[in-house]
C-alpha cells in the first residue's frame, strides 16, 4: 500500500470514530429523551435532557473538533503529509 | 496601508476596539442617567455601531481578486472562528431563538443541537478539502471537481435558492429593529438596513466583510451575556446563571402545573394581533416525540454542511491546518452564545411568571398590567397583547402574548434593568442580522459574478471588470432581498429554517461525496443537485398547500426528502455513467493530503 493510501485509511478511520461520536451525542441520547429527562443523574441540577440540549451536547461538540483537528495533525505528521510555512 | 501590519495588530486593533465599545456603553449609561431620552439612547447605539462597521468596510476597499473572494487568505484562526461566528448567528439566532424555546421548549431546542452538531461535519467532511482546493466559492468546487458548466450552473442555483430564502430573513430583521431602534417605519428601515450591510460588504468583498464580522461578534457577544448576566443577578437566581439556573428551572415547571395550560378558543385567538403567541407548552420536559425532536436536527446538521456563506469563511484561512481549528474556534464562539440562549428564555419566563418576583404579571389585575411603562411601548410596537378573555379582572397564563422576537428585545425592560441596555441589545441585534446578511449577499454574488459571469460567459475578462460586475450584482441582489422582506412572506425563524432545507436539499451529498467517493461524477452531481432541489421544493409546496405529508416529516424538515432523494439519484446516476477520468482521480487524491499546491491556483 502506498503512503497516501494509509494516509487515506487512517484519516478515514479517524472519520468514522469522529462521526460515532458525534452521532452519539446529536441523535443516539435523544432517542430516549422521555427516559432521560426522568434519571436522577442531574447536571448543576437541571434535568437530564434538558441539560443535554442546552450545554451537554454542545460543549463535546466543541471539544470533539478540536480533539479531531489534534488527530489528524498526528497523522498528515506522520505521512509528512503537513503542509510547509508559505506554501500556497 | 491595512495590510501586512494590520493583520500583525489584530489583538491589539480588536482590544483597543472592544475597550472603547464598552466606554461607550458606560457614556451611554451615564446620559441616561442625566435625562437622555430612551429614544435618543437606541439611536445612538444603533447609529453608531452601524457607522462603526462602515468605516472598517471602507478602509478594507481592495481591487484585488483574492483579496474580494477569500480576503487574501490570511485570515489568522481565532479571527476567523470570530468571524464565522458572526456571519453564522444570524438574527434568527439573535432575536428568534430564545423566542422560539421560550414558546416551544424543549420541541425548538432541537436548534440548538443541529446549529451546533453541524460544525462537526463541517470539521471532519469539508471543510479543510475545499480549503485545499483553493477555491473562490463552493460552484467552483463543483464545477472543477465534476467537471462541466452544466454542474457549476446546477450548484449556483441551489446555492442562489437556499441562500436568497436566508438573505430576506435577515435584511427583514435589520429592518425590525431599524424600525423600532429609529422609530421609523418598516418598510423605509428594510432599505436603511440594506444600506448599512452594503456599506460593509461593497468596497472590500470578503476582506471587508470578515473584518466587520469580527467587529459585530464582539457587540453580539457582549449584547447577549450582558443582559443575561445582570437580569440572572438582579432576581438572585445566581452570578453564573449557565451553571445556577437549576431551581428556576424546578419553578417553572411547579407554576407551569400551577397556573395549567387553558386552551384559547379560536374566537379568543381571533382577537389576538398576527404573529404573537402565548405560552402553550411545558418550558423544560420532553414535549417533542423523538422522531420530531431528531427529523429537526438532522436536517439544521446537513444544512450546515451544506450552506455556502460559512463554508467560503474557510477558504479565508492561511493553510489547510488552520481552517481545521478555525471550525473549532467558530463553535466556540458560536456555544457562548447559543448555552445562554435557555437561559435567557428561562430568566424571562421566571421573571414574567413568578408571582413572588416584583416583575411578574400573571396573577395580577389586567389593567394594573396595562398600566405598565415597558407593557404600553411594546403594546404599540405590535409586540405584545393581554387581554381578559375569562372576564375575572385577573391576567392568566394563557392570556399573555408576545412576539417570538420580544423575547429578546423586550426582557431587558421587563425585568427592569435600565434603557440602556435595551439600546444594546438592539446594536446586538443588528450586529447579527447585518453581519449575516453580508456574507449571504455576498455568497450569491460572488457565485453569479465569479462562476457564472467570469467562468461561464466571459472568461476573458479583466480583474477590473470583474469586480465591477461583483459589486454591481451585490446590490441588485440586495435590493431584490430587500423588496421580497418588506412583504414579510414567512416569519424570521421559519425562513432561516426553509433555507437550511434547501440548501441540504441540493449541495450536502454532491459536496461530501466530491470529496468521499472518487467514483462520483458529473451527471451524478447534477442529478443529485437537480433532483434534491426540485423534490424537496416539491415536498414543501405539497405540506404547505395542505398536503398531508409522510413519514411525520414537516414543512420544516423537508430537507429529509431533499437529501435522500439527491443521494439516491447520484449513486444511481454516477454508476449508470462512466467513471471520472483519470486527471479527476488524481485531483481528488491530491485534495485528499494538506500538503502541496492548492488544486486552483492563487490568481484564478
Amino acid at each position: 500500500m502506498s503512503k497516501q493510501e494509509q494516509h487515506w485509511e487512517k484519516t478515514r478511520n479517524l472519520l468514522f470514530i469522529t462521526l460515532a461520536i458525534w452521532f452519539v451525542f446529536s441523535i443516539g441520547i435523544f432517542l430516549f429523551g422521555a427516559e432521560m429527562q426522568e434519571s436522577s443523574i442531574r447536571p448543576f441540577g437541571y434535568p437530564l435532557t434538558y441539560w443535554f440540549t442546552c450545554q451537554g451536547s454542545l460543549a463535546i461538540f466543541v471539544i470533539l473538533i478540536f480533539w479531531f483537528a489534534g488527530r489528524q495533525e498526528k497523522i498528515d505528521d506522520e505521512f509528512g503529509f503537513t503542509e510547509r510555512e508559505g506554501e500556497q | 496601508m491595512i495590510k501586512g501590519k494590520f493583520i500583525d495588530n489584530l489583538p491589539k486593533v480588536y482590544g483597543i476596539y472592544t475597550g472603547g465599545f464598552l466606554v461607550f456603553i458606560i457614556i451611554m449609561a451615564i446620559a441616561e442617567q442625566a435625562g437622555m431620552s430612551a429614544k435618543m439612547i437606541g439611536i445612538f447605539f444603533v447609529a453608531f455601531t452601524v457607522l462603526i462597521y462602515a468605516l472598517i468596510g471602507w478602509l478594507s476597499r481592495t481591487l484585488q481578486t483574492d483579496a474580494y473572494y477569500v480576503a487574501g487568505r490570511q485570515v489568522p484562526t481565532v479571527f476567523n472562528g470570530m468571524a464565522t461566528a458572526a456571519d453564522w448567528m444570524s438574527g434568527a439566532s439573535f432575536v428568534a431563538m430564545a423566542g422560539g424555546i421560550y414558546f416551544k421548549g424543549y420541541g425548538y431546542m432541537a436548534l440548538l443541537v443541529g446549529w451546533t452538531g453541524g460544525y462537526v461535519l463541517v470539521a471532519s467532511l469539508l471543510a479543510p478539502y475545499l480549503r485545499k482546493f483553493g477555491c473562490y466559492t463552493v460552484p467552483d468546487f463543483i464545477g472543477t471537481r465534476y467537471g462541466g458548466n452544466l454542474a457549476r450552473f446546477s450548484a449556483v442555483i441551489v446555492l442562489t435558492v437556499a441562500s436568497f430564502t436566508y438573505v430576506t430573513a435577515q435584511i427583514n430583521a435589520t429592518g425590525t429593529i431599524a424600525s423600532v431602534a429609529l422609530d421609523i417605519p418598516f418598510e423605509i428601515a428594510v432599505y436603511v438596513g440594506l444600506a448599512s450591510i452594503l456599506m460593509c460588504s461593497m468596497l472590500g468583498g470578503m476582506r471587508a466583510v470578515t473584518w466587520t464580522q469580527v467587529a459585530q461578534y464582539i457587540v453580539l457577544i457582549i449584547a447577549y451575556l450582558l443582559p443575561v448576566f445582570w437580569i440572572s443577578n438582579n432576581i438572585g437566581a445566581g452570578f453564573f446563571p449557565h451553571f445556577m439556573l437549576a431551581d428556576e428551572v424546578a419553578r417553572i415547571a411547579e407554576l407551569e402545573g400551577q397556573f395549567g395550560f387553558v386552551k384559547n378558543s379560536a374566537a379568543d385567538l381571533a382577537t389576538v394581533p398576527k404573529g404573537l403567541a402565548g405560552i402553550t407548552k411545558p418550558h423544560s420536559s420532553v414535549n417533542a416525540t423523538p422522531w420530531a425532536f431528531i427529523s429537526l436536527a438532522v436536517c439544521m446538521m446537513a444544512g450546515t454542511a451544506s450552506l455556502p456563506h460559512v463554508m467560503m469563511r474557510y477558504f479565508t484561512t492561511p493553510s489547510v491546518r488552520t481552517a481545521r481549528r478555525s471550525v473549532g474556534w467558530s463553535l466556540f464562539f458560536i456555544f457562548l452564545l447559543y448555552s445562554s440562549a435557555p437561559m435567557l428564555a428561562t430568566l424571562s419566563k421566571i421573571s414574567l411568571m413568578d408571582p413572588t418576583l416584583a416583575t411578574g404579571i400573571i396573577g395580577k389585575s389586567v389593567a394594573d398590567v396595562q398600566a405598565l411603562d415597558w407593557y404600553q411601548n411594546w403594546n404599540q410596537a405590535n409586540l405584545m397583547f393581554v387581554s381578559d378573555f375569562n372576564g375575572n379582572g385577573t391576567l392568566e397564563l394563557n392570556e399573555f402574548f408576545m412576539k417570538g422576537s420580544a423575547v429578546v428585545l423586550a426582557t431587558p425592560e421587563i425585568a427592569g434593568l435600565p434603557y440602556v441596555i435595551s439600546g444594546l441589545v438592539a446594536a446586538g441585534g443588528m450586529a447579527a442580522a447585518m453581519s449575516t446578511a453580508d456574507g449571504l449577499v455576498l455568497a450569491i454574488s460572488n457565485a453569479l459574478s465569479h462562476d457564472v459571469y467570469y467562468k461561464i460567459i466571459n472568461p476573458k475578462a479583466e480583474t477590473a471588470k470583474r469586480l465591477i460586475v461583483a459589486r454591481v450584482l451585490l446590490v441588485l441582489i440586495g435590493f431584490a432581498g430587500a423588496t421580497i422582506a418588506a412583504l414579510e412572506i414567512q416569519g424570521i425563524l421559519g425562513s432561516v429554517i426553509w433555507a437550511f432545507d434547501f440548501a441540504m436539499s441540493g449541495l450536502f451529498f454532491p459536496l461530501v461525496l466530491g470529496v468521499w467517493w472518487k467514483r462520483a461524477n458529473a451527471p451524478g452531481a447534477v442529478a443529485g443537485m437537480l433532483l434534491g432541489l426540485i423534490s424537496g421544493t416539491a415536498y414543501l409546496v405539497w405540506v404547505r398547500s395542505g398536503g398531508s405529508g409522510f413519514l411525520g416529516i414537516t414543512q420544516l424538515t423537508f430537507g429529509i426528502v431533499g437529501a435522500s432523494v439527491s443521494l439516491v439519484s447520484m449513486i444511481v446516476v454516477s454508476l449508470i455513467t462512466a467513471a471520472p477520468d483519470a486527471a479527476t482521480q488524481k485531483m481528488v487524491d491530491d485534495v485528499r493530503i494538506p500538503s502541496g499546491k492548492t488544486i486552483l491556483g492563487k490568481q484564478h
